[in-house]
């Protein structure tokens, strides 16, 4: 069996979010970056368990980005995973993205793909359901629960309001969230192990992305909170009935 | 041309958030000076032809019950179809977790540049540039399309409904419908409650109210809201609250127009998960607490006192009003 994990590389949840040139980059300056948590704590972990639970499996992850991905591209490696592969480019439009990464599926003719439900940055939700259209495969979207009997995946996904549970046959192309797993912290063997580990750099084919991004704002600032004495929520009440006008 | 809404469904019932789609769908039509149109999939009890209120002129409808479920795949190829015989060039969804689960798809078959996550309008004065959160709410980023068909999927709580007269043709719509590959063998809903992406108002608490025992004080004041139930991710991990309350980074994303905390302090990680909410209200006992800089009020002081006299008094407000 093998496995595609699609991994992104994404600013720390707590990084100060700023913009440059005119507002259309943003500032890197200082910040750190992470592999997207919802490919990493989620898919990737996942990926992990099935392949401990099947050792003749094998994992690649595939991000799609220039050469400032490959460190959390090894730190990934570090936590499992076979062999890394990066399209190299600069590129950020997700059908760009998912172009590259079914180019990628295709080639490698996985049985499972697994990507985060969203980047933390973009917040699209779009390459998974994008790259199962391209490959022509299933998807299930925001899966909080996956397991493997054969060739048939149970599934659990959030639905709104609730959840479904459903099979389906493999290939399949899934989007992972909370539930899938947990949380893991590499260990001194896996690191060592991931710098050897192959990570190739492949070119992205040509296709012309279908969007691009004219510029970034900032909300307003929040005018700052309005404290109200304990003793006097009807002043709270007050407030939110005529000013805020939310209740 | 023409702008196509997506009309999401639930057990025949119209979502709220649909409603939010067709008034933004309708008001793009007009800026474009195009006609609006629906689309609906599946088996539906509402009256479809009221929908014409929220300013489309004509609803197709695939009326067979294999689409009450949602199959990514199958809705991928079915609204695709629709949208060619429609000659729609812009598709609008809600960006809730059935457009996740099927915009990005449409967009791909089409061929189409996708927006998800849009919280205005097109600025079509230049192009085309949608608006959506980025950063989980902590910024914006304005987005060209640069294809001839769009995709568009609205955040959810970010477009206000706006209903008026009007009534909608409504047209059975012949398309191929395939098997789907995957088996819907259970669907789990929870009833009785306001669900939480779609709540106007969300009450949430976090471990200050110090365990389960003491929900009732929150669940009072949700109650005289109307408004839905969250909690924060220790609260969530410790079996206080049932894991889909959990709202923040790695739960539920939200966005009402009134978030109230209880007993959270603010940390980062739950903040982006809220952070979209129009006002937020804090109620903590240490004053220090991160949430206070994200917070439009604030109440320092006991939950368990404060929380039952705010209830009181909302229910006196509303006697009065």
């Amino acid at each position: 069996m093998k496995i595609l994990v699609c991994v992104s590389k994404t600013p720390d949840t707590t990084s100060k979010i700023a913009f440059t040139d005119g507002n259309t980059k943003f500032d890197e300056a200082g910040v750190q970056w992470i592999i997207n948590p919802y490919d990493e704590w989620y898919s990737l972990v996942r990926a992990i368990e099935l392949k401990e639970a099947n050792p003749a499996a094998t994992i690649h992850l595939v991000t799609v980005g220039n050469a400032d991905a490959e460190p959390i591209i090894r730190k990934a490696l570090a936590l499992g995973g076979d062999e890394a592969i990066r399209v190299n480019t600069d590129n950020s439009d997700a059908y760009f993205i998912a172009a590259q990464i079914a180019e990628v599926a295709k080639q490698g003719g996985y049985d499972l793909i697994f990507t985060g439900k969203e980047t933390i940055d973009y917040n699209g939700s779009s390459i998974g359901g994008m790259v199962a259209e391209l490959v022509d495969a299933p998807y299930i979207s925001l899966a909080t629960k996956f397991d493997l009997n054969g060739t048939t995946a149970t599934v659990v996904r959030e639905i709104d309001g609730g959840e479904e549970t459903a099979e389906v046959a493999l290939p399949v192309v899934v989007s992972c969230q909370k539930g899938m797993a947990e949380q893991r912290i590499p260990n001194m063997r896996g690191i060592m192990a991931a710098r050897t580990k192959p990570l190739k750099v492949v070119d992205p084919i040509a296709i012309d992305a279908l969007t691009s991004i004219h510029s970034f704002e900032l909300p307003p600032a929040k005018a700052g909170v309005k404290l109200v004495a304990p003793d006097n929520v009807a002043e709270l009440v007050r407030l939110l009935h005529e000013e805020a006008k939310a209740i | 041309m023409s702008v196509l809404i997506f009309i999401d469904q639930s057990e025949g019932v119209v979502k709220k958030s649909s409603l939010e789609a067709l008034t933004y769908g309708a008001d793009l039509a007009k800026q474009l000076g195009t006609s609006a149109e629906g689309i609906v999939l599946g088996t539906v009890s509402d009256d479809l032809a009221a929908l014409g209120k929220y300013g489309v002129s004509k609803i197709h409808q695939v009326n067979n019950a294999s689409l009450n479920n949602v199959d990514a795949q199958v809705y991928a190829s079915v609204l695709s179809e629709a949208a060619t015989i429609a000659g729609a060039t812009v598709l609008v969804f809600s960006h809730n977790q059935t457009g996740k689960a099927v915009a990005a798809r449409v967009a791909a078959k089409l061929k189409a540049g996708l927006v998800a996550g849009a919280c205005a309008l097109p600025d079509t004065s230049n192009g085309f540039s949608v608006k959506k959160t980025v950063f989980s709410g902590k910024a914006f980023a304005h987005v060209n399309i640069l294809s001839a068909t769009k995709v568009i999927s609205l955040n959810p709580n970010s477009y206000k409904t706006v209903a008026t007269e009007g009534t909608a043709v409504v047209e059975a719509l012949a398309v191929t419908v395939s098997e789907p590959k995957v088996k819907v063998t259970a669907v789990n809903k929870i009833t009785g409650e306001v669900p939480l992406t779609e709540a106007d108002i969300v009450v949430s608490g976090g471990r200050g109210l110090k365990g389960p025992e003491h929900w009732g004080i929150l669940l009072d004041l949700a109650k005289e809201l109307g408004a839905a139930t969250a909690c924060s991710r220790p609260v969530g991990d410790a079996h206080w609250r049932p894991h889909h309350e959990h709202v923040g980074q790695t739960g539920v994303q939200v966005a009402p127009n009134l978030y109230i905390a209880i007993g959270i302090s603010g940390a980062i990680q739950h903040l982006a998960g809220v952070n979209r909410s129009k006002v937020i209200v804090v109620i903590n006992k240490d004053p220090e607490a991160p949430f206070f800089k994200a917070a439009d009020y604030g109440i320092v002081g006991d939950a368990f006192e404060v929380v039952p006299q705010l209830t009181a008094a909302i229910q006196k407000m509303k006697a009065g009003a």
